[in-house]
């Protein structure tokens, strides 16, 4: 492949990669939000995400199903899946941060992982088994809403919903930052985040604050899902373990526990697996292939672990006393 | 207390949710509770005759293939191509003494369920011969199991060209090999199409890998410019990055081995980034699933081979394929009659048998003999002879073109093997 085959695709390869990294972003958002605040590695958070993945294509497809899709503005059924979809997953959230953290909270940090990965299974099987049930199949396809491709050159095309994906996932990341830095409960959980008891000392409701915390975090989790599934078109029922790992990657890389560093990390995560995919390749003489894409999440994750344990914008936490 | 209220209100969420994603595909539940209502009241009627006549041996003959999971409906028509001819025969083996019945396994295309069911399978003495697996994988795996138990297997579907060379006695199919359907696909692709240069994908699995590098060959062979060779593994979902690249060399063709859910993604991303060449698969692609996930836009100029022939391009065929829907309630796929050629290799070695053995039902090793010297047995689509490693010599390839977005996919030609 020579070198002007490369440049031209640079531009496609780079838009990519931040449909990837916004995607990657919005995800690690819930698992920094939940680390940042309990100090616990919520893992099922992935599998919350999937859900939202099948909720939203379940919602589309059910209203296609009732012929009212095609009456409907793409936008307002395109809401109207994200709206039903994170509020189900942030309803989910709350429930087993109920179940399966809270009566955890005062054991070991490794017993609240392990339910953690308990839960993350029961999601995929609870998936695969009612999929499997109603719709004979793990694979679903759902109705696409935006067909549109808006050519920039003869090589550079951006998709409408990409275009959609990206500015739906900015407009997630800009609210929750205004929640957390201006409002009243976004004070409240950054008092919990810091010192539990003391805030609690402070009239502050604990219990409600980390509820509050998961339901925000799994419904943008749930959001970002049927943004993924209007992205690809197909989801089953183990697109959340990756994608999960990868944001947990990302918001490590950011600095996990920092907002800011989620996003960053997303981003840049998503811009690194673009371009490593695209010219490992050839850069290689093809002895890395695209194949081993999944290989450069882990790899950083390891490298900044190294050497900068506490992320790229997070800060260095001192032992509590 | 406020706390308890809100935990039992979000609980209701949930729940309300759940139902909301039950009762949007009744309608296919529905359609599915009524296959299985048509196959349990096929096998009361023949347990109700069991009863009936006290002097007949039970003979079973059992199928593999995934019931559940993402390949089921392929290996669905496996067991309901096989549970037909087990109905078509089932007078005339009455008339010898022998009660056929089906023993269906459901091995999800997984090889440790696969391996597992071959155990209850080996263990049962009624069950004389086996019919299946769709995934070479899994047969390669079920494979020693079989052998060491001496069962003869009769595949419909399995490709997998090293499956014939582990010198298993057993092991027969009545389908073309990879190594005969990849460069099928690039002689079509070169000859009819034009395509003097191809990009070929593949999913690593045992199925995808070996078409893929099956096709490489036959490309090479032909002179065509193979500009990449690139695996992703089976649960990609994510193929923009490979697609950028593949759009950048412009390629005349992009070749996939794998299955339909991946090349349906495949087509999609390559079209949504102005790919414009063509698309050709093997026979995992041939469903019509492929044509939902890519969307019937894209598929226009997407082209499979495929070991499995449509049934209703012959007269004889098309009155099969009539009873098939009249008797299953659905439309038969092309492994239907290839479960059902299958089984009837199997019938016709056990009939042999029993009438060379006075009548007596033979062991499975017997059976196998006679399966092993099956000659120029026409089924409703195939004419089965088995060469000394099991492999039919009269196998052919098709392909299929999906232009009109319609499944089953337009018959193009038939790309002879020998």
């Amino acid at each position: 492949m020579d070198q002007n085959v490369l440049l031209t695709m640079l531009p496609q390869v780079l838009i990519d990669g931040l449909t990837l990294g916004f995607l990657y972003a919005v995800v690690a958002l819930g698992y920094t939000m939940v680390y940042g605040i309990l100090e616990l590695i919520n893992f099922a958070h992935g599998e919350i995400f999937m859900v939202g993945a099948f909720l939203g294509t379940e919602v589309l497809l059910i209203m296609q199903s009732f012929g009212i899709l095609e009456g409907l503005n793409p936008f307002v059924a395109f809401l109207l899946a994200i709206l039903v979809a994170s509020l189900i997953t942030g309803g989910m959230g709350v429930t087993i941060e109920r179940i399966a953290y809270r009566p955890l909270r005062n054991s070991p940090r490794l017993i609240a992982l392990i339910s953690a990965i308990g839960v993350s299974f029961f999601l995929q099987d609870l998936v695969r088994f009612t999929e499997g049930l109603v719709r004979n199949a793990f694979y679903l396809s759902g109705p696409q809403l935006f067909k549109g491709i808006i050519p920039l050159s003869s090589s550079i095309f951006i998709p409408t919903k990409t275009l959609l994906i990206i500015i739906s996932a900015i407009v997630m990341m800009v609210s929750l930052h205004l929640f957390v830095s201006r409002t009243k409960w976004g004070i409240a959980m950054r008092a919990v985040a810091q010192d539990q008891q003391t805030a609690s000392l402070m009239s502050i409701n604990v219990n409600k604050v980390i509820a509050l915390t998961f339901f925000i975090g799994s419904s943008l989790g749930g959001a970002t899902g049927v943004l993924y599934a209007q992205q690809y078109g197909t989801v089953d029922p183990y697109i959340g373990f990756i994608l999960g790992l990868k944001a947990f990657t990302a918001a490590v890389l950011g600095g996990i526990g920092n907002l800011k560093g989620a996003m960053w990390g997303g981003v840049l995560l998503g811009l690194i697996e673009s371009l490593g995919t695209a010219y490992m390749g050839p850069l290689t003489g093809n002895a890395f292939g695209a194949e081993y894409k999944d290989v450069f999440a882990f790899t950083i994750l390891i490298i900044v672990l190294l050497f900068k344990p506490e992320g790229l914008f997070g800060e260095a936490v001192k032992e509590k006393v | 207390m406020k706390n308890k209220k809100l935990f039992y209100v979000l609980l209701v969420v949930l729940a309300v949710g759940l139902i909301l994603v039950g009762c949007g595909s009744s309608e296919k539940a529905s359609t599915s509770s009524n296959s299985s209502s048509s196959t349990s009241s096929s096998s009361d009627s023949s347990s109700s005759s069991n009863s009936s006549s006290s002097e007949t041996t039970v003979v079973k003959i059992a199928t593999q293939s995934p019931l559940s999971g993402p390949y089921s409906a392929m290996g669905e028509a496996i067991k309901l191509g096989a549970e037909m001819a087990l109905a078509d025969n089932a007078e005339k083996f009455k008339a010898l003494g022998v009660e056929l019945q089906l023993f269906p396994q459901d091995d999800q295309g997984d090889p440790k369920i696969g391996v597992s069911n071959a155990e209850g399978i080996v263990s049962d003495k009624q069950v004389l011969a086996l019919v299946g697996h769709l995934n070479s994988g899994v047969a390669r795996a079920a494979g020693p199991k079989y052998e060491a138990a001496k069962l003869p297997v009769v595949s419909p579907a399995n490709t997998a060209v090293d499956l014939t060379t582990y010198g298993w006695a057993t092991f027969h199919r009545i389908v073309a090999k990879d190594d005969v359907q990849g460069p099928a696909g690039a002689k079509f692709a070169f000859e009819d199409l034009g395509a003097k240069s191809v990009y070929v994908v593949h999913d690593k699995t045992a199925y995808g890998q070996g078409l893929a590098e099956a096709f490489q060959e036959g490309a090479k062979a032909l002179g065509m410019n193979v500009l990449g060779f690139e695996g992703q593994e089976a649960t990609q979902t994510d193929f923009t990055a490979l697609v950028n690249k593949i759009v950048a060399m412009k390629p005349d063709a992009i070749y996939f081995g794998g299955m339909y859910n991946q090349a349906g993604l495949l087509v999609k991303q390559a079209n949504e980034r102005g790919f414009q060449g063509y698309f050709l698969s093997g026979d995992g692609s041939d469903n019509a699933e492929l044509i939902k996930i890519a969307g019937v836009d894209n598929v226009k100029k997407t082209y499979i081979t495929s070991v499995a022939g449509d049934a209703s391009r012959t007269e004889e065929g098309k009155a099969w394929t009539q009873r098939y829907k009249e008797k299953f309630g659905k439309d038969s796929s092309t492994f239907s009659v290839y479960g059902y050629d299958a089984t009837l290799v199997v019938l016709n070695a056990l009939e042999k048998a029993i009438n060379e053995n006075g009548g007596k039902v033979p062991t499975r090793e017997e059976l196998n003999k006679y399966v092993s010297a099956t000659k120029d047995l026409k089924g409703v689509f195939t004419t089965t002879t088995f060469d000394e490693k099991g492999d039919n010599i009269n196998a052919e390839v098709f392909i299929y073109s999906f232009e009109e977005g319609t499944y089953p996919a337009k018959f193009i030609k038939t790309v002879s093997v020998k």
